[in-house]
């Protein structure tokens, strides 16, 4: 086993067993902060595809904004340290056949599709070529567009929600 | 073996090391590790060793700037005033609160400084030295910066104490609103530079990008202040309305982490401001002699840090409605206003214009951005000041 492969299996342990931990755990802000080493192991996983640009945007988005935001509206909302919320919903047999689902549908794409080495190509400077690929006609700008106009509706909306009554005055 | 130059004896010592240990019989591969262990052991001690001298130094500057002494007893003008902190530090016990989050409690500090000092990793100390010139390299900076915020949220938290759970929601607030004319301004600079590498960013600054972008510079230094989150940022930790905010509860060496952490954090903004926007190691010499060249990134990172020390001591603490309106009525937009501006200019000025004309194009467009904020800012006072007059009507709280 070469050191790459001791590397990529102990980080994925990491990420899966992280994982498991953040819907086990009782203490809400434990499970917020397995999330956080959940995210981070995935980050390395992207480091060690020499995506570099994705492991530190992961980095950024994931662990710097949305975990934060995780704990820090856990730590508003519920009594600060006592908190252990119930650990199942009701509906947890409906959500148990849907896991299974995707799961079985992964898993068959995994065995069925033949998947193709990735070509040997130079990835020193991605994100030249991901900036590119990002205006360019033929390849990704509809798709980039789209997700700016509904990331605006969402930033639109959650402002609209935030927004107090106005009072007439 | 490697040919001996004093102007790039770092580099020198580097190769020779590795030229040693593979005559030695090593396999190359494990040299390149050793070596590279060296050289983050090296950067890692520079960093957290720093804090020793700079504590001492921000005391010495506070108390003149407040017509005091400062420290002056242990040592030629207190120089090992910070050793015998230390000390004292490191003999304190360390109290757990009863009720706290053991782990959590213990990781927060030590969270708080591990991101700090990897940003050290992808500053360029001269142009043969840096640790690792990622072409993601300011990304990485805000990044490894982010996760501070955490730290800080995990120790307040962890205490079990109402203080430092305050501190830390303040924290929150603070820092993740901060990051946005952060990241905003900090786009500015690989926009001019064609590159997010730092050694790339200091290569086009021909002209230092502050002549560029003098509003991109401000709004990248205030809100890394802020970042700090020292005075007049500090309401984390205002020690008049919650004692000492999130590290209330720490004593002993884990209080000193905390310390480290903050003070090396401004250090490190100080460092990232002259690299992104005064020229990092360039001067005159440092192409020829690059050793010269970390004689200059310390001396522009000294100064910026002085400023932040001058702004710490003098400017009294900010209301935290005050802290949002800055942010959100006056950075934010600034920010994006300045970042589509520099983009704008950077299209239309033709490209036969290179240099220092170009450099000085762009300030004066940013000089004339900034006459009109001021105007729009006067004109907006004067209407608040005119609606305030007529009655003492009570004011709406502002929330």
């Amino acid at each position: 086993m070469s050191a790459q492969q001791i590397v990529f299996l102990v980080t994925a342990g990491v990420a899966l067993i992280s994982a498991a931990l953040v819907v086990t755990v009782r203490n809400l802000i434990h499970a917020g902060l397995w999330l956080v080493i959940t995210l981070a192991a995935v980050a390395a996983i992207y480091v060690q595809l020499e995506a570099d640009f994705l492991a530190v945007v992961q980095v950024i988005l994931y662990i710097g904004a949305i975990a934060i935001l995780i704990i820090f509206s856990v730590m508003l909302t519920r009594r600060v340290m006592a908190d252990t919320g119930p650990q199942r919903i009701p509906q947890w047999p409906l959500a148990a056949v849907v896991a299974l689902l995707v799961a079985g549908g992964l898993a068959y794409l995994l065995v069925q599709v033949p998947w193709p080495a990735a070509p040997d190509v130079d990835v020193s400077d991605t994100v030249l070529a991901l900036g590119e690929a990002f205006v360019d006609p033929n390849l990704f700008v509809i798709p980039f567009e789209v997700a700016t106009i509904i990331l605006l509706v969402a930033l639109i909306g959650s402002i609209s929600l935030a927004l107090p009554e106005r009072e007439s005055d | 073996m490697p040919e001996f130059s004093f102007g790039n004896i770092m580099v020198y010592a580097y190769d020779m090391i590795g030229w040693a240990l593979v005559t030695y019989g090593l396999d190359s591969k494990l040299v390149v590790i050793i070596q590279k262990f060296l050289a983050a052991f090296l950067l890692a001690n520079f960093a957290l060793l720093t804090p020793i001298f700079t504590i001492w130094l921000e005391r010495k500057i506070a108390a003149r700037f407040q017509d005091r002494l400062g420290p002056n007893r242990v040592g030629p003008y207190g120089l090992f005033q910070s050793f015998a902190d230390i000390l004292k530090l490191l003999t304190k016990e360390i109290i757990t609160p009863s009720g706290a989050d053991k782990v959590v409690y213990f990781v927060g500090p030590i969270l708080s400084v591990a991101p700090v000092l990897g940003i050290w990793v992808v500053i360029p100390f001269a142009s043969t030295m840096i640790g690792a010139n990622l072409n993601v390299g300011v990304l990485y900076s805000v990044a490894m910066g982010g996760i501070g915020t955490l730290a800080i949220m995990m120790g307040g938290w962890a205490s079990n104490n109402k203080y430092a759970t305050l501190g830390a929601f303040r924290a929150a607030s603070q820092l993740v609103s901060y990051e946005v004319p952060l990241i905003l301004a900090l786009l500015i600079p690989p926009l001019l530079a064609g590159s997010m590498g730092m050694q790339d960013i200091v290569l086009a600054q021909g002209t230092w990008f502050i002549v560029y972008a003098p509003i991109a510079a401000a709004i990248f230094f205030v809100s890394s202040l802020a970042e700090i989150g020292r005075a007049p940022f500090d309401i984390l930790e205002a020690e008049s309305e919650i004692v000492a905010g999130y590290h209330v509860e720490y004593s002993g060496f884990l209080f000193a982490i905390w310390q480290l952490g903050e003070f090396l954090h401004a250090f490190t903004i100080s460092a990232l401001v002259s690299v992104l926007f005064l020229g990092g190691w360039r001067g005159p010499l440092a192409d020829v002699y690059p050793i010269v060249g970390i004689v200059y990134l310390l001396a522009k990172t000294y100064f910026v840090y002085f400023i932040s020390m001058w702004i710490r001591a003098t400017v009294p603490r900010i209301r935290i409605d005050q802290m949002n309106n800055l942010n959100w009525k006056f950075l934010v937009p600034l920010a994006l206003a300045a970042l589509v501006m520099v983009a704008l200019v950077d299209k239309l000025l033709p490209a036969t214009l290179a240099g220092s004309g170009r450099a000085w194009a762009h300030f004066a467009t940013n000089v004339v951005l900034m006459v009109i904020v001021f105007g729009m800012l006067r004109s907006e006072s004067r209407r608040l000041q005119n609606l305030s007059l007529p009655a003492a009507a009570p004011v709406a709280p502002a929330h």
